[in-house]
């Protein structure tokens, strides 16, 4: 079986692909930023040489010299290691009026990711080795930064035939998702991860029991009950991580659950990794900071799946995020185009935009206040790289450059100039954010500098 | 007030006022020359997404008793499949200027979005399972002539909450007239967390006995195929409002159209207790109010075109 890899990846289908070349192999050297790295032990001040892509020296503020690379100052700022989403929707093939490989990987890079790892719910279906072989060809043309790439669990989505697994990995999956929709039969289920042992990759679970979510639009609760939203209780979700928490625990499976939403969820998790399951998790940054209450004006933006829960199922998500319950953030950036979002609640489809906002909204909500340390967000956003078998981003010499200049004390309005992303129904446009990111090297290359942001050659 | 959209944008005194309006509109009502000229030329669009016929033609007398001019546009829910939304619907019509658009939806919170596209004056005539405020405000006004006052009075409305625009709205406007208010129904069919509207629950009718009003809403049979209630046979034995379960000095009200024999007993129906077709009447005055609150209210001095003899 193939490795885990993704587009892109120094492996190169990116490079001799074409297109995405000249600029990204300029040496680079980034003076004076504050590096942070947890994984790294990296705190202070830091000079920063990249060169032919790799990290080439880290050194003391001022003592290194350009060598002809271009010359970032990065005097006030941070560097970071860049963040890697293992939860994104590019929308490609099939409905590219929403988004697209390019410009879902630009917003991807806007937001200082290096890597991100698209769901397979497309128009048609990534269910077949062919179709995945295409998609990696056209990623390497046109993404901005390396992108993974699941396939589906079942055939359609359809949560009744597997698809070829044993082929979709040797043609480069990371693993299966029927994302959007719950695998709703455990028998399913069960021979996906009694298949798992053949042909490796995680399976990657979005929960949820349509008979308790059936005709629900927004999560059930007395907002829901007051509007006369039909809901969808969080019992919907917890039951069904429960469940697979049990069946993968039973086949010795790996599973990953997307989204967790509710508090009983973050229990099932932490329950299913004390028995030693191996398990992970991921939260979204709307769901670490939103609820039910910021529904009740009925903004589309903010109709999402799962639906926004309760302030004590949010409480529970932060904690679950802080203790390591829950192993990453992932943003679930799923962008729908303007006329399918201008219409009443119920008709509208789930899903908020998250790439470009993801690390400004949690920096300014979660750790401005002191709720979570900087260094432990860094790591959450940067782990869902390892669950899926990818190389995590550090800040070392000798390794891929894979980091992100961010200026922490910049004042932004989510959406005020416009989004990278094609589609602009954000859950957090005209929010006031702290923290923005400058440039964002990935995979060695330069994938994004914001417009402002002025670059001094050498 | 630029549209009515729902019962929770209200306040008492807003509700009060409209309701005094109704009550000088009955006074035409009883008129031989029923018709007033307060909105001539002025031209009011029903919008309606969803059967139905009581409520349009009741808007549309209202209108008429206005001297208002009246369009129906009424458009089953496959026009949206044929492919025009619901904010191109209202662009196109409103390229025809109407003052006030009156409309019904399936969905929620329609009413509302549809308010920022237009610079009609919306009424909501039943937004999804979310509001109706005008059969709320009839039922107030009804229950006023009757009683005077809701001040202090008991008010319990039974059967499907959970698919009732009818019951929200009612359960805020009887609490802002000062009325207590219980909703009762089988479990399945009271959604969870509607206490948060401040009325209480019941499960079972046992305490009926202490209320003044019983408001019994419609018995839907499409959610028997949901298996929200086992059947009709049994909702009737637990739910059923009839003259065992009623008193005498008890009220009995109902949004109609009734099922005989399902939430109410036809002997009920046909009680001098029963204040159905009392709601019925109530509902042209109270419409005509609502559209004269908005259109010849704040916005009475809006040049208005010299009216051509005929």
């Amino acid at each position: 079986m193939g490795a885990p890899s993704l587009v892109h990846d120094s492996s190169g289908a990116a490079h001799s692909g074409g297109g995405a070349g000249a600029p990204r192999d300029r040496d680079l050297l980034i003076a004076g930023a504050h590096g942070l790295d947890p994984r790294a032990d990296l705190d202070g001040p830091v000079d920063i040489l990249i060169r032919g892509g790799q990290i080439a020296e880290l050194a003391e503020p001022g003592t290194l010299d350009a060598h002809g690379a271009e010359v970032v100052q990065g005097q006030g700022k941070h560097v970071l290691p860049a963040f890697v989403d293992p939860h994104v929707h590019l929308r490609s093939p099939g409905q590219e009026h929403k988004e697209d490989l390019e410009t879902g990987t630009r917003a991807a890079a806007a937001g200082g990711f290096c890597a991100v790892i698209a769901m397979p719910n497309t128009d048609p279906v990534l269910d077949s080795a062919p179709l995945l072989r295409s998609l990696r060809e056209a990623a390497a043309r046109e993404a901005r930064i390396p992108v993974g790439f699941l396939a589906a669990i079942t055939r359609g989505l359809e949560g009744m035939e597997l698809t070829e697994m044993a082929e979709l990995m040797g043609e480069g999956a990371l693993g299966f998702t029927d994302d959007g929709r719950p695998v709703a039969s455990a028998g399913v289920l069960r021979k996906a991860l009694q298949y798992q042992r053949l042909c490796g990759g995680v399976l990657t679970l979005h929960e949820e029991d349509p008979s308790l979510s059936k005709g629900g639009s927004m999560h059930e609760g007395s907002v829901s009950a007051a509007l006369g939203i039909g809901g969808i209780p969080s019992v919907s979700e917890s039951t069904m991580v429960a469940r697979d928490a049990e069946l993968a625990g039973y086949e010795d499976g790996r599973v990953h659950f997307q989204h967790l939403s509710c508090a009983a969820s973050v229990h099932a998790v932490a329950a299913a990794k004390e028995r030693g399951f191996r398990v992970s998790a991921e939260a979204t940054p709307h769901h670490l900071l939103l609820t039910e209450e910021d529904v009740r004006g009925l903004d589309t933006s903010l109709k999402m799946n799962p639906p926004l829960a309760g302030e004590t199922d949010r409480i529970a998500l932060i904690e679950g995020l802080r203790s390591g319950t829950i192993d990453c953030v992932a943003t679930d950036h799923a962008p729908h185009a303007r006329h399918e979002k201008e219409v009443p609640f119920e008709q509208a489809p789930m899903g908020t935009t998250g790439l470009e906002t993801a690390f400004a909204a949690l920096h300014t909500e979660l750790v401005l206040p002191g709720t979570l340390g900087l260094g432990l967000l860094i790591e959450r956003m940067t782990a869902g790289a390892a669950l899926f078998g990818l190389p995590t981003p550090i800040i070392a010499v000798g390794e891929r450059a894979n980091l992100t200049l961010v200026d922490l004390s910049a004042q932004w309005v989510a959406g005020e100039n416009g989004w990278e992303s094609r589609s602009e129904n954000c859950c957090f446009a005209g929010r006031r954010l702290s923290g923005r990111v400058l440039m964002t090297v990935a995979a060695g290359g330069v994938a994004y500098r914001e417009r402002a942001f002025s670059v001094v050659a050498a | 007030m630029n549209h009515l959209l729902s019962i929770e944008d209200l306040d008492r005194p807003a509700i009060e006022r409209i309701v005094e309006q109704a009550s000088r509109f009955a006074e035409v009502s009883d008129r031989e020359i029923k018709k007033v000229p307060a909105l001539r030329g002025r031209m009011v669009l029903n919008l309606f997404y969803e059967a139905s016929t009581r409520t349009r033609s009741s808007f549309e007398l209202a209108a008429k008793r206005l001297s208002a001019d009246v369009v129906n546009f009424v458009s089953s829910g496959s026009s949206v499949e044929k492919g025009e939304s619901l904010k191109d619907t209202v662009l196109t019509l409103s390229a025809h200027k109407p003052d006030a658009i009156v409309i019904r939806t399936p969905w929620v919170g329609a009413a509302d979005l549809v308010s920022g596209w237009t610079s009609a004056a919306i009424v909501n005539a039943g937004d999804g399972k979310h509001e109706h405020p005008t059969q709320a405000l009839l039922d107030v006004y009804t229950l006023q002539r009757r009683l005077g006052s809701l001040d202090g009075c008991s008010i319990w409305i039974v059967g499907d909450v959970a698919h009732s625009r009818v019951a929200r709205s009612n359960i805020l406007a009887f609490q802002k007239m000062g009325a207590k208010v219980t909703v009762a129904g089988p479990p399945t069919l009271i959604p969870r967390g509607i206490e948060a509207l401040g009325c209480e629950t019941r499960f079972s009718l046992d305490e009926l006995g202490s209320s003044d009003v019983v408001y019994a809403l419609r018995m839907q049979h499409e959610r028997m195929n949901d298996a929200l209630v086992p059947s009709l046979r049994e909702y009737a034995a637990c739910f059923q409002i009839g003259a065992r379960r009623l008193s005498p000095r008890q009220l009995l009200m109902h949004p109609g159209p009734v099922n005989r024999g399902v939430e109410l007993s036809g002997e009920a129906v046909d009680s001098p207790q029963a204040l159905i077709t009392a709601q019925v009447e109530a509902g042209v005055v109270v419409r005509m109010a609502v559209l004269y609150e908005l259109l010849a209210g704040s916005r009475a001095f809006r040049p208005v075109p010299e009216p051509q003899l005929a």
